[in-house]
């Protein structure tokens, strides 16, 4: 899933200070998982931005809506009834969810209320860790499954640093050596010996090398 | 300020605490009627958006009160609920709102005589802080509401 | 002969190597890169040029190394995989080539987050084995990394770094066969302390033979105090000192320390160099220059050779 985290409040409620009505949207999807932009997270963010509002004798009309997929413009035009009404948007959706609002209403300010992250899975619960930089060539084959270029600090890809210690990593004694894990795969997989296999310097034109990606699926696309 | 009479939410777990309040009262110990109990299935039930929005509402003090450690009838209900109050104390925090008008407290049963104590106390440590600050703002709420 | 580096020859020669570091100063000072060279000057065939050490800002090891080629001294110009993605790497290989740098060292680099500037970007285009490979591939085919020949292409006797006291040690015999695969001429050691272990760790080697198909200079470093000792011990990443020489320089009166601690360097030297494998010493005398002569006249391998 896409991470976020939500950003403080005192950031959330200087972009909209100005206003009187906002429409405060969140999503469904990955957010809601990571507890970051959920329908409690939208409840939760509406009711401490009123009390902030009334602790300063003043009052806030905040709509609370929560999408399927933010991302999607399906989706996102359940909003167009109400947009008219507000001053301004807040999303609690991904970057991706914000600007896809604001590819549909042009004309309405449209802030962010979280802080997206990274791809990453549930280590367990209430814990996300990264899994996937998104390089856009997998090499999960060549490394016994386990990604040394989202969970490496220096994405190396052929080892550890000097740097591992007792299964860490040097930056902090909070995350794993990807290449401790890796190596331990290997060698309950008996195929150690791939190890010295040697993984080429990468084409990162797949990557952001390449600029902005996009995919095209000609069979689907209109 | 004199007549402050401060207004307490108290979520009560009905395995604990809403039986100590209910012995409380069979054993005449007399504790402050400014407390307002909710009857909840388990501390646990307590989520973060029902003690933010007794204090939107204008509560002065929230007290979530479930089982002691580890008595939990739904095994682990309590100490969620007190991680979940750690949370929104945090977010009180950022808005600028005392910490300290949202508090966990643990029972069993048949502790009348704590119920009857921490309610007091509780609601002593409120009158203290004072009225909730977003009062301030009930009257611009009621007037949207008229609006609306 | 496959390039002109002085430690090529040396080692070459079948003599025990000697290099020397200098981290390049945090500011434009040429005197102080010259200070700290002159200090070398005679007891070491290579003067390793840190590049960015600890990723905290200094001149460049390139800059640094032209300074000791207008002292006719020999720079190992050191690189990191951290600041840089392979254009700019090549472009600064040609450049140091150009200007008579023809030994290097491929790191991955201490992590933003030790330095100065841990707000900064790590860049990890390659890691160290990739810019073995991309150095060794400039110079043995002529071309660039993306394919494109070189006019000209340098000769570069190209080093890498083992640390055989980090995890997990099984891998780490491993690891130095990869870089050797991936061309590496020869490689310089983290700070060894834990004689066991490195001996462990040469065991593994040779049973692979590495040791004839590159050059391992152990790496050293003197301790000033009790308290650097410590510090290696305890905040250093993937570093191993272990308590006897912490217990050893507590004991000793603190005036007498610093002796002490190029005591122990001497004698570390002399058993490194019964190590079958072992062709060369590298001796990492941090902010402590002027203990090189020394170390490396009591070791005995001083002078050195004329190649």
């Amino acid at each position: 899933m896409i991470t976020a985290e939500r950003k403080p409040l005192a950031e959330i409620i200087d972009s909209i200070d100005a206003y009187k009505r906002i429409l405060l949207v969140g999503c469904n999807e990955c957010v809601t998982v990571c507890a970051a932009g959920g329908r409690k997270e939208v409840a939760t963010l509406a009711s401490a931005l009123q009390m902030d509002f009334m602790k300063r004798g003043k009052h806030i009309d905040i709509r609370e809506m929560t999408l399927e997929r933010q991302c999607d413009p399906e989706y996102v035009e359940q909003l167009a009834p109400y947009i008219d009404q507000v001053d301004a948007v807040i999303s609690m959706a991904c970057g991706c969810g914000v600007q896809e609002v604001v590819r549909r209403f042009k004309a309405k300010r449209v802030y962010p209320a979280v802080n997206t992250k990274f791809m990453g899975a549930s280590e367990r619960p209430g814990v996300w860790a990264e899994r996937c930089h998104g390089c856009g060539n997998c090499l999960l084959g060549l490394t016994g499954g386990i990604c040394p270029i989202a969970r490496c600090s220096k994405s190396l890809m052929n080892g550890p640093c000097g740097g591992s210690s007792k299964g860490k990593c040097e930056v902090s004694s909070e995350i794993d050596c990807v290449w401790q894990l890796i190596w331990d795969r290997l060698k309950e997989l008996g195929i150690q010996d791939r190890y010295e296999d040697v993984i080429m310097a990468k084409d990162w034109s797949t990557e952001r090398g390449g600029g902005p990606r996009k995919i095209v699926r000609e069979d689907l696309a209109q | 300020m004199e007549n402050f009479e401060p207004v307490i939410v108290a979520f009560c777990c009905h395995y604990c605490a809403y039986t100590a309040a209910d012995m409380a009262g069979s054993m005449r110990l007399s504790y402050p009627a400014n407390v307002k109990i909710v009857r909840v299935p388990c501390s646990g039930k307590v989520d973060t958006i029902h003690m933010m929005k007794a204090l939107e509402k204008g509560a002065d003090g929230v007290m979530v009160a479930g089982c002691l450690e580890g008595d939990c009838h739904f095994k682990s209900g309590n100490t969620k609920a007190a991680r979940r109050v750690v949370f929104v104390k945090k977010l009180l925090e950022e808005i600028g709102i005392e910490a300290e008008r949202l508090a966990m407290f643990t029972m069993s049963a048949g502790m009348g005589t704590r119920f009857a104590q921490v309610a007091g106390e509780f609601t002593e440590q409120i009158r203290k802080l004072g009225p909730n600050p977003v009062r301030a703002g009930l009257k611009a709420r009621k007037a949207a509401e008229k609006v609306a | 002969m496959k390039t002109d580096s002085v430690l090529e020859k040396v080692f070459k020669s079948g003599q025990i190597a000697v290099t020397g570091e200098c981290g390049p100063p945090r500011g434009t000072s040429v005197a102080k890169v010259k200070e700290k060279a002159e200090l070398l000057r005679g007891y070491v065939d290579a003067v390793n040029i840190t590049d960015n050490q600890t990723a905290m800002v200094r001149m460049s090891s390139f800059g640094a190394s032209l300074i000791l080629k207008q002292m006719e001294m020999q720079p190992l110009m050191q690189m990191v995989c951290r600041d840089r993605n392979r254009l700019a790497m090549q472009s600064e290989i040609l450049s140091a080539y150009a200007h008579g740098v023809n030994t290097m060292l491929c790191l991955s680099g201490d992590h933003c987050k030790f330095g100065d500037h841990p707000m900064a970007k790590g860049v990890y285009d390659l890691d160290s084995v990739q810019l073995i490979q991309m150095v060794r591939k400039m110079c043995d085919e002529g071309k660039f990394q993306g394919g494109a020949a070189i006019l000209e292409p340098p000769k570069m006797f190209i080093g890498a770094a083992a640390n055989p006291f980090a995890d997990p040690f099984e891998l780490r015999v491993a690891r130095l066969a990869k870089k050797v695969k991936a061309g590496a001429d020869f490689i310089q050691t983290q700070c060894i302390f834990n004689l066991d272990k490195f001996e462990q760790w040469m065991k593994g080697v040779r049973e692979r033979e590495l040791h004839k198909q590159i050059y391992i200079m152990a790496g050293v470093t003197p301790i000033k105090s009790v308290g650097a000792a410590r510090y290696m011990k305890n905040k250093v990443p993937g570093m191993d000192v272990p308590d006897h020489i912490v217990d050893r320089m507590a004991k000793t009166p603190k005036e007498k320390q610093a002796q002490e601690g190029i005591n122990i360097c001497v004698e570390m030297i002399q058993r490194l160099l019964s190590i079958e494998g072992v062709a060369g010493i590298h001796i990492m005398a941090i902010e402590w220059e002027s203990a090189v002569a020394e170390i490396v006249q009591r070791s005995g391998l001083y002078p050195r050779p004329k190649v």
